[in-house]
């Protein structure tokens, strides 16, 4: 059990300590989803659409620094470390693989969220968006599970990524713009119809993000399922991800094995 | 001059290999039309909430036209520039473009010409799509050929140029290599008006669009498929510019960026060469 613990804060060092590091990446990191959040606010703007349309686009642009982390730091982690000979160093360590996830996932969480208040804090002050919060306590409790779902799902990823090569970076970059629309990034997930929206639920950003809608602009009236039907699923979710995340990644990494994926670089 | 042209060939051949053969032909194919058409997506929606459903507006086909055509600039632009950093970083490879009998700055722009095809097929379909499911139909009788496909290929030349420039600053930089190239991507995105008249910016950002040469690439597209009349009647923010000179501005600037780019390229490569950069790998 320790030594899982220091397993998991090892792997999160570098990802807690990269942000003392490298401050530049938190400017980037805030300043370029900002770019995008800014057109979408303007798509709004001459649309004539109602101001709380412009705190969706900034929640929903906060929102991607997660789903950004999660495709490029986790889902595509063992790649890069494949790429650059980690990979191996990681395996034959004698300690769980599980618990190397989990400490990317919490390194990851914890300097995202960094750039996402950011992003929320600078976005509302330019744009002028006054977010009011129904219930604090709900909405911790659906920004934690949504976020345990989250990270729990690119667990998953990562183990099945551990079998790609090249496509392992196309197939994240083909993840980004069909999730950010199914997802409702910057548009209420209820207009795209019961059905479609319960598709897209799979992905706990689409409820959490629904969810977090309703508790900071209850005026809206644009929320898809009520919040405690959404914190329920969300709660499911993040237990059923992180298991099977587990159950994956012993199979995946079996599989590599076997068919000698793991140290194939440039492929 | 021949040399000039088997680099650029090969180049292309190279680039389009590097693009397409990662997987099989179907899910290339998948890859392909799903990307732009999930980003053109989102734009319908929000589109969509707001209006309820009316797609008459000329400012939908606006925001639509300019969405599709925008995939250039970032494939073209970061297709050359990013080259730089793949081919240094990822495959280790530029020393030997380098040693090899090759220009290499016609073997960015050809590498730039392989995925100015793949972002052709992604045009070609979020075009078609916005035809065929949302009403997005240039009449074809009534679109400005001439006028489109002047602007199209001096803009594309154009987006090639720039690309070099942007080439030559991640030649002689370590960091932050990927990133510049989406910042730039990005905030064209936002200043030359892609999605949105430029004219509901605040003042200082509309002159900041108007200094770049894109705002007026996209304008003169949009102009060419949409018609002159119903795209100054949207009040845009150009309206005041006559098509002439769009066109005259859009060629001045990418003479101006031919004219650069080779400066600009000749002296960061040089530098490079001084300073051991060529075949530096960061692992940043």
């Amino acid at each position: 059990m320790i030594l899982f613990l220091r397993t998991v804060l090892g792997r999160a060092y570098p990802r807690l300590i990269g942000i003392q590091r490298e401050k530049s990446w938190l400017i980037f990191g805030v300043f370029l989803p900002l770019l995008g959040v800014s057109a979408y606010v303007f798509i709004y703007k001459a649309l004539k659409s109602p101001p709380e349309f412009v705190g969706f686009v900034i929640l929903g642009g906060a929102m991607t620094a997660y789903w950004l982390n999660v495709l490029w730091s986790m889902a595509t982690q063992f790649y890069w470390e494949k790429e650059t000979g980690n990979l191996q160093l990681y395996l034959m360590a004698p300690t769980s693989r599980m618990a190397i996830l989990m400490g990317m996932a919490f390194g990851g969480l914890v300097s995202t969220s960094i750039r996402a208040a950011a992003i929320l804090i600078v976005g509302s002050l330019i744009f002028s968006v006054h977010f009011t919060v129904v219930s604090w306590w709900q909405l911790i409790l659906v920004f934690l599970f949504t976020m345990v779902a989250l990270y729990g799902l690119g667990m998953l990823f990562s183990s099945l990524f551990l079998l790609f090569g090249r496509e392992a970076w196309h197939l994240s970059s083909l993840l980004q713009e069909p999730i950010y629309f199914l997802s409702g990034f910057y548009f209420p997930i209820k207009s795209l119809g019961y059905w479609v929206s319960i598709g897209a639920s799979i992905v706990p950003i689409t409820l959490g993000l629904d969810a977090m809608r309703q508790l900071v602009m209850p005026s809206a009236k644009w929320g898809f399922l009520s919040v405690d039907e959404e914190l329920g699923i969300l709660l499911v979710m993040s237990i059923v991800f992180v298991f099977v995340a587990h159950r994956a990644l012993l199979y995946m990494e079996n599989l590599a094995r076997r068919e000698g994926r793991l140290t194939i670089r440039g492929q | 001059m021949h040399e000039s042209a088997r680099s650029l060939k090969v180049a292309a051949w190279l680039g389009w290999q590097i693009e397409s053969n990662w997987t099989e032909p179907f899910l290339f194919l998948t890859y392909s039309i799903l990307k732009p058409v999930a980003s053109a997506l989102i734009l319908v929606f929000m589109y969509l909430v707001i209006s309820q459903g009316n797609f008459n507006n000329p400012l939908f086909a606006y925001i639509y036209v300019g969405n599709a055509f925008f995939i250039y600039v970032g494939a073209v632009l970061l297709g050359v520039s990013n080259t730089i950093v793949d081919d240094r970083e990822h495959y280790g490879m530029l020393k030997y473009i380098y040693v090899s009998p090759i220009q290499v700055y016609f073997y960015l722009l050809g590498r730039g010409m392989a995925k100015t095809m793949t972002a052709t097929i992604a045009v070609v379909i979020t075009l078609a799509f916005g035809a065929i499911a949302l009403g997005v139909r240039p009449d074809f009788f009534t679109i400005d050929w001439p006028l489109l496909i002047i602007t199209l290929t001096v803009g594309l030349a154009g987006l090639g140029f720039m690309g070099i420039l942007l080439a030559g600053i991640l030649l002689i930089t370590a960091r932050h290599n990927d990133i510049v190239g989406e910042a730039v991507a990005g905030a064209l995105y936002l200043l030359c008006g892609a999605v949105f008249p430029i004219s509901v910016m605040p003042d200082w950002l509309q002159w900041a669009g108007r200094a770049i040469p894109i705002t007026y690439w996209l304008e003169g597209l949009r102009r060419a498929l949409l018609g002159t009349e119903l795209v100054q009647k949207l009040h845009t923010g150009l309206e005041d510019f006559s098509t002439p000179t769009i066109l005259l501005i859009l060629l001045g600037s990418t003479l101006l960026a031919i004219l650069l780019s080779i400066g600009f390229y000749r002296w960061c490569e040089r530098r490079a060469k001084e300073k051991g950069l060529i075949d530096m790998q960061t692992m940043y």
